[in-house]
């Protein structure tokens, strides 16, 4: 019944979702902890509740994907913070494009190695390859690769929240200052979702990160069907 | 009429991405060309930044919950994962560690190098 009523309720899934990452912003906010991620609480409570109340996803999605419409266009945004640092970006050109270059290529490199210790199929190592790449980009890699989509989709989301939720930790660990730095870093390794971390820490990083999400993503197309030959 | 000349441009620029995935032989998301697009007309002054500033800012600020509901859609593949969860659990929290920290550290020796030079000049 709570299945039927999902399916055909317009907002059910869009408000839950809305309320769900609100839950997740006042939990943050009390806590200041980074587990504390909104994204993160807003998917457990929900799929939780879907799971409790028997509702599929698919009933859930039907209105909840209206919000996920509004993506591209945000996406498209990114173009604004990107075009008001324009110089930071001409001024360090070099270090961007170098940094780029290797995250995403030790990105691969590490899933190579573990894939290959824990002596994954080559089906599922191609299914991890394009796991640092925004989805729409990582879904084609994986598609085209032979990889299971449904999965990489998966292991792409929980990229960008481990990204999200441990910047702060490694850019301590690590003695990375540099704005530019922290940036292209969460951009180059956890895509769209980092960069809403980014955005949080400043504009700088938020531009940076809104760039590398692009050229990580065009970097893993060209470098992907090499890597995928390697196992 | 601020807001719906705002959205009508951005909407555009997702259009015209849109356009270019379909038609371009590249596996670059519609998203990623609007981007680009609305980039250049930036730099080129055929858009202004007045043209789309408040609006675009409510867009990226509301991003995360965007993902939210791609991100519930886990809950369908959880059989898919069980046999491989192990080398999952491992694999993707090192590698995604692993990759921040060496990204931010090769662009930041790359910054300060040429940043020295600069001073030395």
């Amino acid at each position: 019944m709570i299945d039927e009523f999902f399916r055909d309720a317009f907002f059910a899934g869009a408000v839950i979702s809305l309320l769900a990452y609100e839950l997740g912003l006042l939990l943050k906010k009390r806590f200041h902890l980074a587990i504390f991620n909104p994204i993160l609480i807003a998917v457990i409570c929900i799929i939780a509740c879907l799971r409790l109340s028997g509702t599929d996803y698919d009933s859930y999605n039907a209105s909840a994907k209206y919000i996920s419409y509004l993506l591209t266009p945000a996406t498209v945004c990114l173009a604004l913070p990107l075009y008001e640092q324009l110089k930071l970006l001409k001024d360090n050109l070099a270090a961007v494009v170098c940094g780029i270059a290797a995250g995403a290529v030790s990105g691969m490199t590490g899933v190579l190695i573990l894939s290959g210790l824990f002596k994954l199929e080559h089906t599922e190592y191609v299914t991890l390859l394009p796991k640092s790449v925004t989805t729409a980009i990582g879904m084609g890699i994986s598609e085209e690769l032979g990889g299971i989509v449904t999965i990489s989709v998966a292991m792409i989301i929980i990229t960008g929240i481990l990204g999200n939720i441990l910047a702060d930790l490694i850019f301590s660990a690590c003695k990375i200052k540099e704005p530019v730095a922290k940036g292209i870093a969460l951009g180059t390794c956890s895509h769209a979702i980092g960069t809403a971390k980014a955005m949080e820490l400043g504009e700088a990083e938020g531009a940076m990160s809104s760039l590398a999400i692009a050229v990580a993503g065009l970097f893993t197309v060209v470098l992907a069907p090499i890597f995928s030959g390697f196992m | 009429m601020k807001y719906l000349r705002q959205m009508t441009i951005i909407l555009f620029f997702s259009f015209i991405g849109e356009f270019l995935n379909e038609f371009l032989p590249l596996p670059v998301p519609a998203g990623i060309y609007g981007l680009l697009i609305m980039l250049l007309s930036l730099m080129s002054g055929v858009l202004k930044v007045a043209d789309i500033k408040e609006t675009a800012m409510l867009l990226i600020e509301i991003m995360p919950v965007m993902f939210v509901p791609a991100a519930v859609g886990i809950m369908d593949v959880t059989e898919e994962l069980s046999g491989i969860l192990l080398p999952l659990v491992v694999i993707i929290p090192v590698t995604t560690v692993a990759g921040i920290g060496i990204t931010g550290l090769i662009t930041q020796t790359i910054i300060r190098k040429s940043c020295n030079k600069r001073k030395l000049k």
